[in-house]
């Protein structure tokens, strides 16, 4: 006669919960987009190729119109910089569309974990598979068309990049939790999302262009002042073309890092509350 | 009971129309006309407005150069190279996996090129929405020149219609390929958009472009197009580039009817091909779920 064997009792996990449980569902949401983006190496070439081939556009357009060398620096920053806004739009924002359509978007929810968390693993994840492709793109762009830098304060260079990142996924979680309402014109509000944003944020230009209430209006994207920072720092003239001080737009970021994270948080809960009420969380339109 | 090979004139219409009507469906009724419209006006007019800022902080405002109307009417008629070379290829992917219907397709009485074709010339229809807005935005409020009086009517008719297909017929070439690719398949397409916007001049003369590349501006189709779309509207400002100012209208539009032709014969061979091969494999229903 066989012995029954209960699975649960023989498998090697241990049960947690609370801030555990948190930090498992973090990096265990993590771990697919920091993994899984490197196994797939057609996606590693044209996630860099692609970039580049804009990056090598706009610097060919300054080249033709005789624009200082600097300029060049500015285009292969914001070229690297749009990776991000790209991670940001196609695998936060649309991801839990997709998990609907798929069908996996039920099952999130119904499992113990905090939806948070798989945000927070989902930003964490694919900041840092997206942070390899932003240098990849620096590298290549810097090599190519003969950049040179000449960083001031290397620490403040690396705390404008934190507070840019941590505000910028802040807003790709606010965003995702929005797009759990949206149907068949998620895809056209992503596509939508890119060159208005390009422009206003100053991807290929100094965002100083602008007059001043634009760019002030701009800066709630969080790349549009993390940008422009990070130019100021690491270009000779960087600041002589900047927008603010460094120091202000640091400041400027460090609120919306804040700003973000929390109002995430209750957008999330929010936008739960109301897909389950109005019965969006299964629907698949296509 | 043997299949036949050739198609019959009236199924090869009545795909190409019934695939525009349903393209026209798919990519306007996403939403409500009003934000259609919206969504009609930002895009393109952002794209552009990049440009136009990056040339205005360099030369201070002044658009009156011959440098801003070529990337102007440049990077506004490459909004075609978009919308019908990709648009033809992304119908391939739109039906075999997002709607899953590609299967259904191969097994209706349609011709699948022509329906493929057909999803081409909706995104023509949305593109030259786009391509007018650009124009119109550009002339009246930048000074982009184009006197009506002056256009070469004959010239822009004629290279618009021969461009259209060159680009219908590159789509068709990357919507087999894309038959045969299940990874990275909805890359193909922005890749080479990405690339030929590159090469083509489209936006800058080929002479700015390092040496040893420019040659293939040369062999790309769209160089011509655009050159061509560019004297038509401008004659005398277009032809200021010397790139290809030894050429003469006519001997520009011979270049590109050759390498349309070359092109469509090419496509022909590929897609028999890339049909054949993804028939044999059993890749015409073969999903992701990326």
């Amino acid at each position: 006669m066989m012995n029954k064997v209960n699975p649960l009792a023989v498998m090697p996990f241990e049960k947690v919960s609370g801030w555990r449980l948190f930090v498992k569902t973090v990096i265990a949401r993590a771990y697919p987009r920091v993994v899984g983006q490197q196994r797939e190496k057609s996606w590693i070439f044209f996630d860099i190729f692609l970039p580049m081939l804009a990056v090598s556009a706009y610097v060919f357009v300054y080249r033709a119109i005789h624009a200082p060398e600097e300029y060049i620096g500015f285009v292969v920053v914001g070229g690297a910089m749009t990776a991000f806004w790209m991670n940001i739009m196609w695998s936060m924002s649309m991801q839990l569309y997709w998990e609907k359509e798929q069908g996996n978007l039920a099952l999130y929810i119904m499992a113990p974990n905090s939806m948070m968390a798989i945000l927070l693993g989902m930003a964490l994840g694919g900041m840092l598979a997206t942070f390899l492709r932003a240098i990849a793109i620096i590298l290549l762009g810097s090599l190519l068309f003969h950049v040179q830098y000449a960083i001031g304060n290397f620490l403040q260079l690396l705390g404008v990049f934190f507070a840019a990142m941590t505000a910028l996924y802040g807003l790709g979680m606010i965003t995702a939790s929005l797009f759990l309402l949206f149907g068949r014109e998620a895809d056209h509000l992503v596509q939508l999302a890119q060159e208005p944003v390009y422009l206003v944020s100053g991807f290929y230009f100094p965002i100083r262009s602008f007059n001043f209430w634009i760019a002030a209006a701009a800066s709630i994207i969080p790349l549009t002042l993390g940008l422009d920072a990070m130019r100021q720092l690491v270009f000779p003239s960087g600041a002589l073309l900047g927008f603010l001080n460094v120091n202000v737009e640091l400041s400027v970021l460090l609120v919306l890092c804040v700003v973000f994270l929390f109002g995430a948080r209750a957008l999330l809960g929010y936008m739960e509350r109301l897909a389950i009420r109005e019965g969006r969380l299964t629907e698949s339109r296509r | 009971m043997e299949k036949t090979s050739a198609p019959n004139r009236s199924e090869v219409w009545r795909s190409f129309w019934v695939a525009t009507w349903l393209g026209w469906q798919i990519e306007s009724n996403w939403t409500q006309p009003f934000l259609f419209a919206i969504y009609s006006i930002i895009k393109p007019l952002a794209g552009a407005a990049i440009l136009v800022v990056m040339y205005s902080v360099i030369t201070q405002g002044n658009f009156n150069t011959p440098i801003f109307p070529y990337l102007y009417y440049g990077n506004a008629f490459y909004q075609y190279v978009g919308a019908i070379m990709t648009g033809v290829s992304w119908a391939v992917i739109d039906d075999r996996e997002h709607y899953k219907t590609l299967k259904y397709m191969y097994i209706a009485p349609i011709n699948i090129p022509a329906y493929w074709l057909g999803r081409g010339m909706a995104r023509f229809l949305t593109g030259s929405i786009s391509v007018l807005i650009t124009i119109g935005f550009g002339v009246l409020f930048l000074h982009v020149p184009l006197i009506f009086a002056n256009v070469d009517w004959p010239l822009f008719i004629v290279a618009l219609l021969v461009g259209v297909s060159m680009l219908a017929m590159m789509g068709l070439i990357l919507a087999s390929i894309t038959l045969l690719i299940a990874h990275h398949f909805f890359l193909i397409g922005e890749a080479v958009a990405g690339a030929l916007f590159l090469l083509s001049g489209a936006i800058f003369p080929l002479d700015v472009l390092p040496a040893w590349i420019r040659p293939v501006g040369f062999v790309v189709p769209i160089t011509y197009w655009l050159e061509l779309m560019r004297r038509s509207l401008i004659g005398n400002v277009a032809q200021a580039f010397p790139t290809l100012s030894r050429f003469s209208n006519l001997q520009l539009l011979g270049i590109l009817i050759g390498l349309t032709i070359l092109f469509a014969i090419a496509s022909t061979f590929i897609y028999r091909f890339c049909d054949y091969r993804a028939r044999e494999l059993g890749l015409i229903d073969r999903v992701t779920n990326y």
